[in-house]
């Protein structure tokens, strides 16, 4: 088993398989990629919204195949299907957003179930038609890479490729304004048209990886690459290669292992792997992952009770709480008979120096854009200039 | 058709779609009223691996562990949505993307892994429902049906909804001014004294639980249909929060028995023998009520509102 | 020779144990991510007063209520109100929050939110009878909102949604009043209408504590002051407070010394 997998995984299975492999890694980066932005306008599921409505889209195309004389399972056919409800659905989502009184979410919920259950209704026609042919629109549910032909397999590369180009290209315009669309705004650009190129991106993806993912696990290559990567890195051009990384990844590892697993679903199998990086960047990420905030966090508050207990005994006072005391003790800043040590004496002194400047420095800019902030750890030569400090020192104005 | 066809066959599977729009309809005003109405798609969608944990530790598809294990489910990803959202400082639509995705995807492999494939528990149908069989054997005529040997013999998804329906209804009815004050002002609710958390914790168990009830009839996507559009719907109409849950309980009525007389009987109209899927048919008809408020309630409709600034009525806060 | 020992930090402010004033904070303070919000705050509010909490923009005076009512999470601190912390007193307090933090579009009248302050008499699961709903109107009555009653509160304007929740916060009989910017954008029949609830509750017995933005008007509305500027730059009455130092302080820069001139004049 670990052989074949080896031999999976290093593109020498065949040539078949090595190309559904390279189709589904290409799409896995291509959700990261474009998942980012939908994740950084905090609408991480519209996408939800979107898949959801294809499902209508390609009943549709498959009945419009078979009135064209063929077996109506052509994938380019299918895939435009559901990029036309796809369109619909996010059209009626913000419809209802903008022109009732009910909230995005509930918009997203409603286009979401009422367009997947015509879907259904249309589904259950096409049941009666022909039992054959329903098999293969049912892949388009959970996923499968087993029934992807070569051929497939390129145009789902060859597209998602595209895709990637398209939303490279547009990667300043779209990280203005996730990070601030008012700048944005009033720089000339227009919101909407870009939200509209945005979501355009997303259905394109969708559209694309329903075949191998499924409808209902395409939204998870959209939001757990871009999820994971953002606890790594804030700088966006860094976020988008890392989340394409990470959905290429998940693409790579994940689509091998269920070649080797035909009752599986592909998108199954490929979610889990996206979920296992992203579990892992929860926890071990260094500034944002769970470990490092917390340290991050308990440093802090190590560090506030120390200054809370420096300026205490500065005045004569022993430190307010049990954390301070702690903290003070340990540092042999305080005897276990409550009396302040050589050390600590110098310690509170220098606390209570840079506590009176920063407070001088306050009352003279109060508007100054540096607050005291006891807690970064900064001493007051650190950020302004020696004559400064010396005025402040100096005779009260 | 008869009265026998009737009564066994389309009676019991309109009457567990009415329940089940009902039951989910009067928690989804909460959903929609608290901003969570992607809980029900989230919850929907962590149903599979519950059941499938529950089978699995059970040894048997009785609707207990199912159902019990559905709702651990549903704790578990809102714990998971919460601690994600927390610790990872994600907002709370990716966090719920994460986890429902992932859990459900765990729900498949273990589906397939384990055989349980074998044991009725079909992912198809998990997804879209059942409700076409859902019968009424024993009984042959309306003299019959009340009856004790032919109520003995009611559908056991029908009682099962039947009892969750009523402790719904009964436990809203109860706590109405409780989850009115949590919902509106939870700031409000704390220095009254509730628990604000418990109670959010228990909403979501109780639609865990109406969602799982539901599921068999029409599938776990379907149920956030009717979590979400009737109280939708009644949203539009009525700004008195008691009249909503009864307007609410009206469109689920409505939306269940259309939507499956429209599957049902509706192809014939067309010449077609084959009836279509009756939980999608009900998701449409769901929808459609929605749009028909949308757009046009007297109050708050699309359409009223254009005419009332057209007429320069529009009424300005005094 | 020894240095001498440290003494108890608690003497350095005493608190009053016998007596329990309605709010006592020591050393509270409340960052977000790294930056401090409020700092090392100490305060005691005195009994039956009508506080005003002012203090430059971003100065900590939301956050110090918030941080109070354990709406965000505090670095360290301890409040006690009435000696007792929050969670045995909470019943004893009314917050009325900035208008923006609330969801207008709710299905409520301006009935239905005044009663809702009324819940805690009903108590659970009870229904809410007529007696309260005419309750409700009384005190809707007291702020001038009666004719307002069935509204739906998103119908009505920023003064009349601020009366609605003062009629709301009265049904609450409290003991200490919580407000932040009550008086922030809101017409002159409002205005008149906080005040004077204001000194009717303090006249039965409660203390008044208000976040207040406009410090033209601090000497009118209120006896006492806090000004916070992340820490405590001063606190006591009006007149004490409003002094032409304590406000170079506090406001430093952001105010001309006319202005500063005039407000002191006012105390």
């Amino acid at each position: 088993m670990s052989e074949e997998l080896y031999a999976v995984l290093t593109f020498q299975a065949g040539y078949n398989t090595s190309i559904v492999l390279a189709g589904v890694i290409a799409l896995g980066i291509g959700g990261g990629v474009i998942g980012v932005f939908s994740f950084l306008r905090k609408r991480a599921l519209i996408s939800d919204a979107i898949s959801h409505a294809t499902l209508p889209g390609i009943a549709i195309a498959f009945l419009i195949g078979i009135a064209l004389g063929g077996t109506g399972r052509n994938l380019a056919l299918l895939m435009a299907g559901a990029a036309t409800t796809g369109v619909l659905g996010v059209l009626c989502v913000q419809w209802i957003r903008d022109y009732t009184r009910l909230p995005e979410d509930t918009a997203i919920g409603t286009v979401l179930s009422v367009f997947f259950g015509l879907g259904i209704v249309l589904l259950s026609h096409i049941q009666t038609l022909e039992a054959a042919g329903q098999a293969g629109l049912n892949s388009f549910l959970l996923g499968s890479t087993a029934a992807l032909t070569a051929g497939e397999a390129q145009l789902i590369g060859g597209a998602s490729l595209l895709t990637i180009l398209i939303a490279l290209l547009l990667l300043k315009e779209f990280g203005a304004v996730a990070f601030d669309e008012g700048f944005a705004a009033a720089q000339g650009w227009r919101i909407a048209r870009l939200d509209l190129a945005m979501i355009g991106l997303l259905l394109a993806i969708v559209a694309i990886g329903l075949k191998t993912v499924g409808l209902v696990l395409i939204i998870a290559l959209v939001i757990i690459p871009p999820a994971s990567a953002r606890f790594w890195t804030e700088k966006l051009g860094r976020l988008v290669a890392l989340s394409g990384l990470f959905g290429g990844l998940a693409g790579w590892t994940g689509g091998s292992l269920s070649a080797l697993l035909p009752d599986m679903p592909a998108g199954a199998v490929i979610v889990l792997a996206a979920a296992t990086i992203f579990a892992f960047s929860l926890m071990f990420a260094p500034r944002r992952g769970v470990i490092g905030w917390a340290v991050q966090r308990l440093k802090m508050r190590l560090r506030a009770a120390s200054v809370r207990g420096l300026l205490a005994m500065a005045d004569g006072y022993l430190p307010p709480d049990g954390l301070s005391y702690q903290v003070i003790r340990l540092r042999g800043y305080i005897d276990g008979d409550a009396r302040i040590t050589e050390s600590g004496r110098r310690a509170a002194a220098k606390m209570r120096r840079q506590d009176r400047l920063w407070q001088t420095y306050r009352t003279r800019h109060p508007d100054a854009a540096l607050a005291f902030n006891p807690l970064s750890g900064l001493r007051i030569e650190d950020v302004l200039s020696a004559d400064i400090i010396a005025a402040l020192e100096g005779p009260a104005r | 058709m008869t009265a026998a066809d009737f009564l066994s066959i389309d009676l019991p599977a309109i009457l567990v779609a009415v329940l089940s729009a009902t039951s989910c309809g009067l928690l989804g005003n909460f959903l929609v009223l608290r901003r969570q109405a992607l809980i029900g798609d989230a919850i929907s969608h962590v149903a599979l691996p519950g059941i499938v944990a529950g089978f699995l530790i059970a040894g048997t598809i009785a609707t207990l562990p199912l159902m019990l294990g559905a709702m651990a489910a549903a704790v578990v990803a809102a714990g998971l949505i919460e601690i994600i959202r927390r610790a990872g400082r994600l907002e709370s639509g990716a966090a719920m993307g994460v986890v429902f995705t992932t859990m459900f995807a765990i729900g498949i492999v273990l589906l397939e892994q384990t055989g349980a494939a074998n044991a009725h528990i079909d992912a198809e149908h998990a997804l879209y429902g059942n409700l076409e069989s859902t019968l009424w054997l024993g009984v042959t005529g309306w003299d019959d049906a009340l009856t004790w040997d032919a109520l003995s013999q009611l559908p056991r998804q029908l009682i099962t909804l039947a009892g969750v329906t009523i402790a719904i209804a009964a436990t809203i009815t109860a706590f109405y001014k409780e989850l009115k004050v949590s919902t509106f002002d939870p700031g409000l609710a704390a220095s009254l004294g509730l628990p604000v958390k418990t109670i959010s914790t228990a909403l979501i168990i109780v639609v865990a639980l109406a969602a799982v009830a539901a599921f068999e009839a029409v599938g776990s996507i379907l149920v956030i249909a009717m979590f979400i559009c009737p109280a939708a719907t009644a949203r539009m109409l009525t700004d008195s929060l008691s009249r909503q849950l009864w307007l609410s309980v009206l469109v689920a009525t409505i939306a269940g028995v259309g939507g499956y007389v429209l599957a049902a009987f509706g192809p014939q109209l067309w010449g077609d023998a084959d009836s279509l899927s009756a939980a999608g048919m009900i998701a449409v008809v769901a929808g459609l009520l929605q749009t028909a408020a949308m757009i046009a309630a007297p109050r708050y409709g699309i359409l009223s509102r254009a005419i009332r600034r057209r007429t320069g009525r529009l009424d300005l806060p005094a | 020779m020894s240095p001498p020992r440290l003494i108890p930090f608690e003497s350095r402010q005493p608190r009053n144990y016998t007596a329990p004033s309605p709010l006592s904070i020591r050393g509270l303070s409340v960052a977000y991510d790294d930056k401090p919000a409020v700092w090392d705050l100490d305060y005691d509010a005195p009994d039956r007063g009508l506080i005003a909490v002012i203090g430059p923009n971003g100065a900590g005076k939301s956050t110090m209520i918030k941080a109070m009512l354990g709406l965000v999470p505090a670095l360290a601190g301890d409040v006690r109100i009435f000696g007792s912390k929050l969670r045995q007193a909470r019943r004893r307090i009314a917050y009325i929050p900035q208008r923006t933090s609330v969801d207008w579009d709710f299905p409520a009248s301006a009935e239905d939110v005044v009663a809702m302050g009324l819940y805690g008499e009903i108590g659970w699961c009870r229904p809410v009878r007529r007696r309260h709903r005419d309750a409700a109107r009384d005190y809707l009555d007291r702020v001038g909102m009666a004719d307002f009653a069935g509204r739906q509160i998103g119908q009505l304007s920023g003064g009349q949604q601020q009366r609605v929740f003062l009629a709301r916060a009265l049904a609450q009989k409290a003991d200490l009043y919580l407000m932040d910017e009550p008086f922030a954008g809101v017409d002159a029949a409002t205005e008149r209408a906080i005040v004077n609830v204001m000194r009717g509750v303090r006249d039965a017995g409660a203390t008044v504590l208000c976040v207040h933005h406009d410090l033209q008007t601090v000497a009118d509305y209120f006896d006492h002051a806090l000004i916070l500027n992340v820490r405590a730059i001063a606190q006591g009455t009006v007149k004490d407070v409003l002094t032409e130092d304590v406000l170079q302080r506090a406001y430093g820069g952001r105010l001309a010394e006319t202005e500063i001139r005039a407000i002191a004049r006012s105390a």
